[in-house]
């Protein structure tokens, strides 16, 4: 690690600025106790910003009873250069300065296509008719788990029973599962309103790779329990108190990369879940390390199924690669009873932003390309097919079922719906929402029960806004709408595109 | 109620072995049932063997060589193996203890986070890999022989021997200090430590980790826990003393401290 030095710093200009109307403030010094990256203080006189270490999360203008701050981009000119642009020398004055790997969380914010964009939708018109979502039943249900290729009964007299063994399924009211995020990544109280929405709305939440504290196995009917490299928190209460086990071989924030909670923010609470000595570095290996092979990621499975004695489903997920489709198939022959894809889009807490920004594909033509194969091959039955890391909102939703997804997956929509102003600064460990951050005063702003209202209140506006789709599209059940390309057309620039998901192009018609 | 010693027979009426799910529910089930000693005979690669069983007081015998991840996430039991184990012995194990007397293969231990391994002879590669330890969990990885490459990697907790010895029935043979162990030792190391008995060669060593002082703390840990290896392979502890123990530490618990720049531009 390069040595500190005197002046090594490159003076940069702030990226935004605290403008306070002298006027309005009160200098009733609200604004500083809120502020957690150390920008705004007071000097005796009155309120004065640090600007350079303002992130924009508008905390203290929320909070301000004044009305008095407001958070502007700082617009320096610099001079220009269309390549060079700033953003690209703010990371090469960073890099110079300090000779770290930049770090990250949330989500890749480059301004990337998005395909979802490039998709429209059908609808029923004249001939087949279109379903009020008000009036008449649309099913949103399903079921998260391998399927049997066929049902077989045994009649005896007037008895009909059936004869196949089912294997474990999860009902879930509406096809969106909230993904992963452990206890490390959000707060406890965030944590908690996760699980109190899913349990309102019958849906599954993940724990992240962050064990699950003892506070939390009351909820385990809706705890999807991920199983990572680093095996933190793993012990049988962990696998055999929750509806379904995850294997984690990788992430769309970062593929290929492992895990690293730096010791700062091993807490008390953090040990405790995580069960590793407080203010230690807890480190994920980048692989598994019983697994270099589908046969070994088998194993895994098995021992999983073994552990549970074959009575929760267990899923694998991984990051929206180039050969996706290919290791999907492996998956599912392994034994996954639930695939995630995740894609490039994907959230995290914590991760070197080159690999954040640039590694992965867009889910889209993960999800499209994984479906296909899985049906050319006879497989796509013994799996449910979840796919998350970039579904902002219900319209990629809508568009994910009708490339092939069973199930969505959300992560950074149900931190927006607990307030989270994506700043981006999730690996600082000191989010002014309460969300993600361990620090007790900070995590304590997060109003539980508010929280869960408004977690299960966008599930509720999801799930209704997904029937009105298929209504409007004359179809009366989401399990007949998964994988239904033909209602999708593309009205992008790319052509190919369209021939990879074997979307139509706007225009032709039903084949 | 059953009764509390129970015999297991792994093969089928046909003399085939049974498939690992059918074997492990009749070793499920007998434990279930009150047997606080389960005796599985003619074990023949069968895997997942007491996979996740938290029966405290219950002792499984296996004779035969059992597959890979036998006792994977052990929370209890006491497993003695009188043959030879495979890959991944003790994965994820919580609580426990595993004795093997034969060797014990690749990743044996992997991200165990408490119990006991005591192998009698040799082991793989990269064994310990990502042990942890919390509070009063901490595991014990002892080989009597001799490990391959990677010994502790990503190490975060718990204690691994290798003690370079060929156990035979009434005598110990020395092994060369230099094959004991092999290099990327303690690769990544950031918690707990490696104990090898005669001297490591420097450059044996991987990334974060180095060469401590063997100390009165380190002999006062060590004794119970060789005492009990010793126990089980019926040798005397005096035969261990021969030799010098080296005691590898990590460098630092932080080892990765200040790589990442958190500010966002």
């Amino acid at each position: 690690m390069p040595e500190k030095m005197e002046g090594i710093r490159i003076e940069i200009p702030s990226r935004y600025k605290v403008n306070i109307d002298r006027e309005k403030c009160k200098i009733c010094k609200r604004c500083t106790i809120n502020c957690t990256f150390d920008t705004l203080s007071f000097n005796g006189e009155r309120i004065v910003a640090d600007h350079d270490n303002c992130v924009a999360c508008q905390r203290c203008s929320a909070k301000c009873p004044q009305e008095a701050i407001t958070i502007i981009d700082n617009q320096m000119a610099f001079p220009f250069h269309a390549a060079y642009d700033e953003r690209i020398r703010r990371i090469g004055w960073e890099q110079a300065s300090t000779g770290g790997v930049m770090l990250a969380s949330c989500g890749n914010d480059l301004p990337y296509p998005s395909i979802f964009d490039d998709l429209v939708l059908d609808a029923a018109q004249v001939t087949n008719p279109a379903i009020d979502p008000l009036r008449e039943p649309i099913e949103t249900k399903c079921f998260l788990g391998a399927k049997p290729a066929k049902l077989e009964f045994t009649e005896t007299g007037d008895e009909i029973t059936l004869k196949t063994n089912l294997p474990p399924n999860i009902e879930l009211s509406t096809p969106i599962m909230v993904g992963q995020m452990s206890l490390g990544s959000i707060s406890y109280n965030a944590q908690i309103a996760l699980f109190k929405a899913a349990l309102e709305v019958g849906t599954l939440v993940g724990t992240g790779e962050g064990g699950l504290h003892p506070d939390f196995y009351k909820y385990g009917k809706i705890i999807n329990s991920e199983v990572a490299s680093g095996r933190f928190g793993v012990d049988a209460n962990y696998l055999k108190k929750v509806a379904a086990l995850e294997i984690k071989i990788g992430q769309g924030a970062k593929p290929g990369h492992g895990g690293h909670l730096p010791g700062e923010k091993t807490s008390k609470l953090i040990s405790e879940t995580r069960m590793i000595p407080k203010g230690t570095d807890a480190l994920s290996p980048y692989p598994h390390h019983d697994i270099y092979s589908i046969e070994d990621l088998q194993q895994l499975i098995f021992a999983l199924k073994e552990a549970t004695r074959y009575r929760v489903p267990v899923g694998v997920k991984i990051a929206a690669v180039h050969n996706s489709a290919a290791i999907a198939s492996g998956m599912v022959r392994a034994g996954a009873d639930f695939i995630t894809l995740d894609g490039f889009r994907g959230g995290t807490g914590a991760t070197p932003r080159i690999i954040r920004d640039h590694a992965g594909i867009p889910i889209e033509l993960a999800i499209a390309t994984v479906d296909q194969r899985l049906r050319e091959e006879g497989i796509r039955h013994k799996t449910t097919l979840c796919a998350g890391g970039s579904i902002r909102y219900s319209a990629d939703l809508v568009k994910a079922l009708a490339l092939g997804a069973d199930v969505a997956m959300i992560c950074t929509p149900v931190l927006i719906a607990m307030g989270c102003r994506v700043c981006q600064q999730c690996h600082r460990g000191t989010c002014a929402w309460g969300i993600a951050t361990q620090n007790p005063a900070y995590s304590q702003r997060l109003n539980i029960e508010v929280g869960a209202r408004r977690i299960a209140n966008l599930f509720h506006a999801w799930t209704e806004e997904l029937r009105e789709i298929c209504g409007a599209m004359g179809i009366d059940s989401v399990e007949s709408f998964i994988g239904n390309r033909d209602r999708l057309r593309y009205v992008g620039p790319n052509p190919k595109i369209a021939d990879i998901m074997d979307v139509k192009h706007a225009g032709e018609a039903w084949g | 109620m059953a009764k509390k010693k129970m015999e297991i027979d792994a093969l089928d009426g046909d003399k085939k072995p049974l498939r690992y799910w059918v074997l492990n529910e009749k070793i499920h089930n007998a434990a279930d049932d009150g047997a606080k000693h389960i005796v599985v005979k003619n074990v023949l690669g069968q895997r997942f063997i007491a996979d996740c069983m938290e029966h405290k007081d219950l002792k499984i015998d296996i004779h035969g060589t059992p597959g890979n991840d036998l006792g994977v996430f052990l929370s209890g039991p006491t497993i003695e193996v009188f043959g030879s184990c495979e890959d991944q012995t003790g994965n994820t194990m919580n609580a426990g203890t595993i004795i093997v007397h034969g060797n014990a293969w690749d990743v044996t231990g992997l991200a165990a986070r408490n119990g006991k391994i005591f192998v009698k002879g040799n082991g793989g590669y990269r064994i310990g890999i990502h042990m942890k330890e919390y509070q009063d969990q901490r595991p014990i990885v002892v080989y009597g022989g001799c490990v391959k490459e990677f010994f502790g990697e990503y190490m975060a907790g718990g204690i691994l021997v290798a003690l370079g010895m060929k156990i035979g029935n009434n005598k110990v043979e020395e092994v060369p200090s230099k094959e004991v162990v092999r290099g990327s030792l303690g690769s990544g190391i950031h918690g707990g430590a490696i104990y090898v008995r005669g001297e490591v060669p420097e450059h044996y060593l991987g990334v974060a980790a180095n060469i401590q002082p063997f100390t009165d703390d380190d002999l006062k840990l060590l004794t119970p826990i060789l005492k009990e290896f010793c126990k089980y392979f019926k040798m005397p502890i005096e035969n261990i003393w021969e030799r010098e123990i080296t005691k590898i530490a990590p460098s630092s618990s932080r080892p990765y401290g200040a790589y990442y720049n958190p500010r966002t531009v």
